[in-house]
């Protein structure tokens, strides 16, 4: 009798199981194509890429939901690399990245049959940043270099205290990171094989950058202007041996004064249509790029 | 009803040596998974190459050196601290305090074990970096020494809840038998006590240690994660990059099947055959001691 008992119990669970497991299966696959059979005012676009512009992709989904309410926006971060990866495996729709899709990616999108197109969303400075209690206001991008790769040791070779240098930077993994070493270390020169200074402090978050500097004379740092706080001294930058020195900001960047500066980008799979190309077109209105300045990068239409 | 009650000891039987089964199937499997992703590495990275003393995989450098010896160091440092403290605490708690001292502490201190490592990360970040590089005049407080004192901080409950049950269950005979030769309290504990929990406190202090040597999310945070390779006790002030830290840190950005992949990989073999290292080492010395505690009583 009890035996009988315990399977009128389980029967019900193992139907409801299977039940919920159906459920799932539709979740699992891919929504409709993008673009040619969505309607233009709705639809799914999934969004996924760079750390640095997860946030401003966010404000961003979160403003088009005003504009175009059927239309849903998920946003992801992970890298730049992660971004583009998803874009040529056909699992996202816009690619955010903070850097040029490279050759490479572009040949394995091609054998995967996917083109991938470049949208210019947004411009982004990067800050150098040191602590307050630092003397140094000034640094050329031959300075940096040094200082990063480990030739400079002591802040008193450029002008500062007698105090060693602790040189802070992204992990490998971030699209900062790799920028920082082609356009400063390597000072844009393809053929230049400097590295990083081994003792570089590699931390995997803006915010154990800025919390070391914020506490810590001897650090210098660098991170996008749009995560750098008042508690932080911002350095101004020259691309040539004797000035001008340029502080980063709006303007500085849009006349391309200041030398550490790029673009942002999205990449959509192929020539976008319907609801991702609404999207993009309003990313470029003067609406969007409000948003940009208010989360501290450059907008390109003012 | 009596085929039922055999039916059903067969099948709790059987359920019980399983489980016991699934631990071995499991480790096995998990090794062969490590192998299989990072056999490669051997064959695609020179041997001179991934015996260098550079670790920066996205220009291609894969010296593991560095990364081996940040997290040994980061071991012994968080171990000097940790076995010391942790083996007092668990003979204060177990030999010293009153009745009720002991019913509150205990429960705290293994409340301790059930922190987030994470915010064990953000105390060290926004307290204890920044005393540490004030304190010891250091150019950064991001540590080696940062990281293996919190990193104590995580194995001490484990050391302390372990290393007290095994003095607790030493016979009061023995101390009795002590006191009443004349031995002091503190001769009762350093020369009986101890010795007769010797394996269950060595079993304390190595777990205490795996639990260190696998941590990740506090030493990512802390550590400053500089692949520089260690020269001697002073690095323990400099920033170290520990090989769990590197792992958590790239694998999440790297290509499936690329080279920096597989040595991502290799270094998890490695810190796998690091840890049955210590694990074998551990029980071969708790044996022999076993060993020699029955020679004695006997």
């Amino acid at each position: 009798m009890r035996m009988n008992n315990e399977l009128h119990i389980t029967k019900p669970r193992i139907v409801f199981l299977a039940f919920f497991l159906l459920l799932l299966i539709p979740s699992c696959a891919r929504p409709p194509d993008n673009g040619d059979t969505v309607s233009s005012s709705s639809g799914t676009i999934e969004n996924k890429g760079s750390d640095t512009i997860v946030n401003l992709a966010l404000a961003w989904a979160e403003a088009y939901q005003q504009v175009q309410p059927g239309v849903r926006i998920s946003v992801t971060g992970g890298g730049s690399g992660t971004g583009i990866a998803s874009l040529i495996n056909g699992t996202v729709d816009l690619a955010n990245a903070s850097r040029k899709i490279k050759p490479e990616e572009v040949a394995n999108a091609e054998a995967n049959g996917i083109n991938p197109v470049e949208f210019i969303i947004a411009k982004d400075a990067i800050a150098i940043i040191v602590n307050l209690e630092n003397p140094v206001d000034r640094l050329t991008i031959d300075q940096l270099s040094d200082i990063y790769s480990g030739k400079i040791d002591n802040w008193l070779e450029v002008g500062g205290e007698d105090r060693p240098i602790v040189r802070l930077s992204r992990e490998t993994n971030s699209g900062t990171h790799v920028y920082f070493l082609e356009q400063v270390l390597r000072k844009g020169d393809k053929n230049d094989e400097t590295l990083f200074s081994p003792d570089t402090l590699l931390l995997p978050s803006s915010e154990g950058i800025s919390a070391e500097i914020r506490q810590n004379p001897n650090a210098i740092g660098y991170d996008g202007l749009g995560y750098v706080t008042d508690d932080l001294k911002v350095i101004a930058v020259s691309a040539g041996p004797d000035g001008p020195y340029i502080l980063p900001s709006a303007e500085s960047v849009n006349n391309q004064e200041y030398p550490i500066a790029r673009d942002l980008y999205m990449y959509t799979a192929e020539e976008p249509s319907g609801a991702i190309l609404e999207y993009l077109d309003w990313i470029r209105t003067a609406e969007a790029q409000a948003i940009v300045k208010e989360l501290g990068f450059v907008p390109i239409v003012q | 009803m009596m085929q039922s009650r055999s039916w059903k000891e067969y099948l709790i039987t059987h359920m019980v040596k399983v489980s016991g089964y699934s631990a071995i199937i499991f480790v096995v499997m998990i090794f062969i998974f490590l192998l299989r992703e990072g056999s490669a590495t051997i064959i695609e990275v020179p041997l001179k190459s991934l015996l260098s003393t550079r670790w920066y995989p996205i220009e291609g450098y894969f010296g593991i050196l560095p990364l081996i010896g940040g997290s040994i160091i980061v071991t012994i440092g968080a171990t000097l601290i940790a076995v010391p403290l942790g083996v007092c605490c668990a003979i204060f708690i177990a030999e010293i305090a009153p009745r009720w001292v002991r019913e509150i502490l205990k429960p705290l201190v293994e409340l301790l074990a059930g922190l987030p490592s994470v915010m064990l990360g953000f105390l060290g970040i926004l307290v204890i970096a920044p005393a540490v590089r004030q304190i010891l005049n250091v150019p950064t407080g991001l540590t080696a020494f940062t990281g293996a004192m919190l990193l104590a901080g995580m194995a001490i409950p484990t050391i302390v809840s372990v290393a007290e049950d095994a003095l607790d269950s030493v016979p009061r005979t023995y101390r009795d038998a002590s006191l009443a030769m004349g031995a002091t309290k503190w001769q009762t504990i350093w020369r009986v006590t101890l010795p007769a929990a010797r394996s269950g406190v060595l079993t304390a202090v190595m777990l205490g240690v795996g639990r260190t040597i696998g941590e990740t999310m506090t030493v990512m945070m802390v550590t400053g994660n500089a692949p520089v390779m260690p020269t001697g006790l002073g690095s323990l002030f400099r920033p170290a990059r520990t090989m769990t830290a590197t792992i958590a840190a790239e694998m999440g950005e790297v290509a499936s099947g690329s080279v920096h992949y597989h040595t991502l990989f290799f270094i998890g073999i490695v810190l796998f055959a690091i840890s049955l290292l210590i694990n074998l080492v551990a029980a071969r010395i708790v044996f022999r001691q076993q060993k020699r505690a029955e020679r004695i009583l006997s």
